[in-house]
């Protein structure tokens, strides 16, 4: 706050690059409709009326990979839908992130058998996972507020990688 | 992993008119992501500019190999994945396959929990119908429902959590009975819910019912005739919405329906707005069964006394050495069932809900085979989308009210 | 047996030389693979079966003779009965006639058991996978088949089976 100080109140704010590029990141993350199985409802209704995604910058959930930053892989992904889910991955544009929602998503969940990917990180690489089956609305927001953390703590050096 | 599914022409030339062959017709793909599938369904469509000349469903995304998995598990154990099938009738599953297991041992039920069954399984149809007028109303971009119908399902979400601590996959209606009794909250709640609910069901129908766009886009669209409907093996509100009054319900009462009083409402048209009455007035005629169970809820157990299916007591097992015995052996071993089949249905919100279990005399069933709707009711799509618009196929598919989960098992 | 079986059930006995057990009140009749067209065209047209509730089968290995029984569970609306008729087939790759020309839910039902069972139908319009992705091998519900369980990891093996897990590389 020194620059601020001495200029007074001029409607200036001062902050890193990293602030305001990880704050423009996070702050409207808009997620692509991945809903699978179950944890799509739970998704439809963390989006609906009780509990409000719009609240943190996700009002729109856009059916277009290229549109969207944020996939919330929700539900179980069986071994014929693995390759579409890397195809709509690669279709997204940088920076994107990836939640594992539910316990089909991080792990396989209940069903460990020849049909079901045990867990989605087989195939995309995760960022957060949240456990559950289904899990709650509040348990997804806890997920993507853990995820908003991590974005606000990204480093210029990670972009670079990226 | 395998590769991506790359369909050639020369594969589905068998499917498909002349004209896309010399391409005269265009071929495209509704693909697995699709906002308005209602899941990962894929759809082949053969375009004559907007107009749908030949329509081809690709199913087997969500295939999770239930079936496979319960045969290698015991009784109690594969009652959880019979959840996850149709995961927006959850209470509805479970209820299946434990008439099926009952049926199959001969457990006998108490009145009280064949109620509560009762009340629960309506309370599952409503909550059912109401993320269908959600999500079709949204696909029609009627938002508002969206919302509106999202919040009474909180309602009844919250009445199955108070039961059995879960929203969704609740496992609360074990072989026997039910797992426990209800908490003393569950009336109230119940009936708080029965007097806010009519006239929530009103505002869905003055916004929809006689709205000219609604009307514009549903009357006419998708008709399904009653020759149709029985050939393709359609079941529940499309088939009553065809004219045929058939409702598991009232034709092969199971859990003490023939006592309650409703009526089921059918329509002679077959189209969209049809099945749309249909549903609407269901959720009322759930409401009123609701209502009548609760009234008349008899007094008395909950889970049948029968030791060498049901898990004693907790209370019981610290006193009695027959109790801990029973439960040694249910836990590590499961009950075994005698070597023969049944085929047991009950009335899902999509339609005929059937359970085919075979027993080998050991504790793991040998072959589940579930029967359900959504899968003869995806077959007859093709024929009611031929010769619509595109955006009428969403109405249409909508209208249907498929879960994806019920058809790829 | 409800009385309005019986004479139903005893017509296909005598036709059809078919065999007739009760189990839980519910009747299965057993038919040999040659006459279900027959007993199926019969039902839907004589006896007003309109519906065809379910087609599945069921795997018996290793018995070899005979392997495979498949169900068709017929349901006649206007008469409120339910049949279930059974048919035993041997052999590794069996075939029966398709039952899309009497009721046309059987079409995606046979694909499926093509596609699980590896029972192939004659006369079907369009035999092919229809859960499983189409370059899969094997046929998942033989008994046969593995179930592809995958180990769980607990915290004494969690190193050794992560090592082994195929990961995503970005």
């Amino acid at each position: 706050m020194g620059i601020e100080q001495k200029l007074g109140n001029m409607g200036v704010v001062t902050t890193t690059l990293e602030q305001a590029v990880n704050w423009s990141r996070f702050r409207a993350m808009w997620p692509m409709l991945f809903g699978l199985a179950c944890c799509a409802i739970e998704m439809m209704a963390a989006q609906a009326s009780s509990y409000d995604l719009s609240r943190f910058g996700m009002e729109l959930m856009r059916a277009s990979p290229r549109q969207s930053d944020l996939m919330i892989v929700a539900g179980r992904v069986s071994r014929k839908m693995a390759p579409v889910l890397r195809r709509l991955y690669d279709q997204m544009p940088e920076p994107k992130w990836v939640i594992a929602m539910g316990d089909c998503a991080s792990c396989g969940g209940v069903f460990n058998n020849y049909a079901i990917l045990q867990g989605v990180d087989e195939v995309v690489p995760v960022d957060v996972y949240v456990a559950g089956c289904p899990p709650r609305p509040e348990a997804l927001i806890h997920g993507i507020v853990t995820l908003h953390e991590k974005v606000r703590g990204e480093k210029v050096k990670q972009w670079a990688k990226a | 992993m395998t590769q991506l599914q790359e369909v050639t022409l020369d594969e589905i030339k068998h499917l498909v008119s002349d004209r896309a062959i010399t391409g005269e017709t265009m071929l495209l793909n509704m693909g697995p992501q699709h906002p308005s599938t209602h899941g990962v369904l894929r759809l082949l469509l053969e375009l004559d500019g907007e107009t749908v000349i030949n329509c081809l469903p690709d199913i087997g995304f969500l295939h999770t190999g239930i079936e496979k998995n319960m045969e290698a598990k015991t009784y109690q154990k594969a009652e959880v994945m019979t959840d996850r099938l149709d995961y927006l009738n959850t209470v509805g599953n479970t209820l299946a396959y434990c008439l099926a297991v009952e049926k199959l041992v001969e457990l006998d039920v108490p009145l009280r929990a064949q109620a509560m069954r009762v009340i629960l399984a309506e309370l599952q149809r409503i909550a059912s119908h109401l993320v269908w007028i959600a999500s079709s109303s949204l696909d029609l971009a009627a938002m508002s429902v969206f919302l509106y119908a999202f919040r009474e399902r909180e309602m009844i979400l919250d009445i199955l959590e108070m039961c059995s601590g879960q929203r969704m996959m609740t496992t609360y209606i074990r072989p026997g009975g039910l797992w426990r009794d209800v908490p003393v909250e569950f009336e109230g709640a119940v009936r708080n819910f029965i007097k806010v609910f009519p006239k929530r069901v009103d505002e869905y129908e003055s916004l929809l019912t006689r709205n000219p766009l609604f009307l514009d886009r549903t009357l006419g669209i998708g008709v399904l005739t009653k020759e149709n409907a029985l050939q393709y093996g359609v079941t529940g509100p499309m088939l009553r919405a065809a004219g045929v009054k058939w409702d598991l319900r009232k034709d092969w009462p199971y859990c003490g329906y023939e006592q309650y009083d409703f009526d089921v409402p059918t329509h002679a048209e077959g189209d969209v707005y049809a099945r749309y009455l249909v549903r609407i007035q269901e959720m009322r005629e759930a409401l009123k069964i609701v209502q009548q169970a609760l009234d008349k809820l008899p007094y008395g157990a909950v889970r049948s006394d029968s030791r060498k299916f049901v898990p004693p007591p907790r209370s019981e097992i610290g006193t009695s050495m027959e109790a801990l015995i029973h439960h040694f052996k249910l836990w590590t071993e499961g009950f075994p069932a005698p070597p023969g089949a049944v085929y047991s249905a009950v009335e899902s919100p999509r339609g005929e809900l059937g359970v085919y279990l075979e027993g080998d005399g050991g504790p793991k069933p040998y072959r589940v085979h579930w029967r359900t709707p959504s899968y003869d009711n995806l077959q007859v799509m093709p024929v009611l989308a031929k010769g619509h618009l595109v955006a009428d196929l969403i109405a249409i598919i909508g209208s249907i009210d498929i879960v994806l989960g019920d058809i790829d098992r | 047996m409800n009385k309005k079986l019986q004479p139903i059930v005893q017509a296909l006995q005598k036709d059809l030389d078919a065999q007739v057990d009760e189990f839980r009140d519910e009747v299965h009749v057993s038919v040999a693979p040659e006459h279900i067209l027959v007993a199926c065209q019969m039902l839907r047209d004589k006896f007003d079966f309109e519906l065809l509730s379910t087609l599945t089968a069921v795997d018996y290995w290793p018995e070899e003779n005979p392997r495979f029984h498949v169900i068709y569970q017929l349901t006649s609306v206007s008469r409120g009965l339910s049949l279930m008729l059974r048919v035993p087939l041997a052999g590794m790759m069996p075939v029966l006639p398709t039952m899309t020309v009497v009721y046309q839910n059987a079409n995606w039902r046979e694909r499926e058991l093509w596609d699980m069972f590896g029972i192939r139908f004659t006369g079907h319009p369009d035999l092919r996978r229809i859960l499983m992705p189409s370059d899969w091998e094997g046929y998942p519900l033989r008994k046969d088949y593995p179930l592809g369980y995958e180990e769980p990891q607990f915290t004494f093996n969690f190193e050794e089976i992560d090592l082994r897990k195929p990961y995503a590389k970005g």
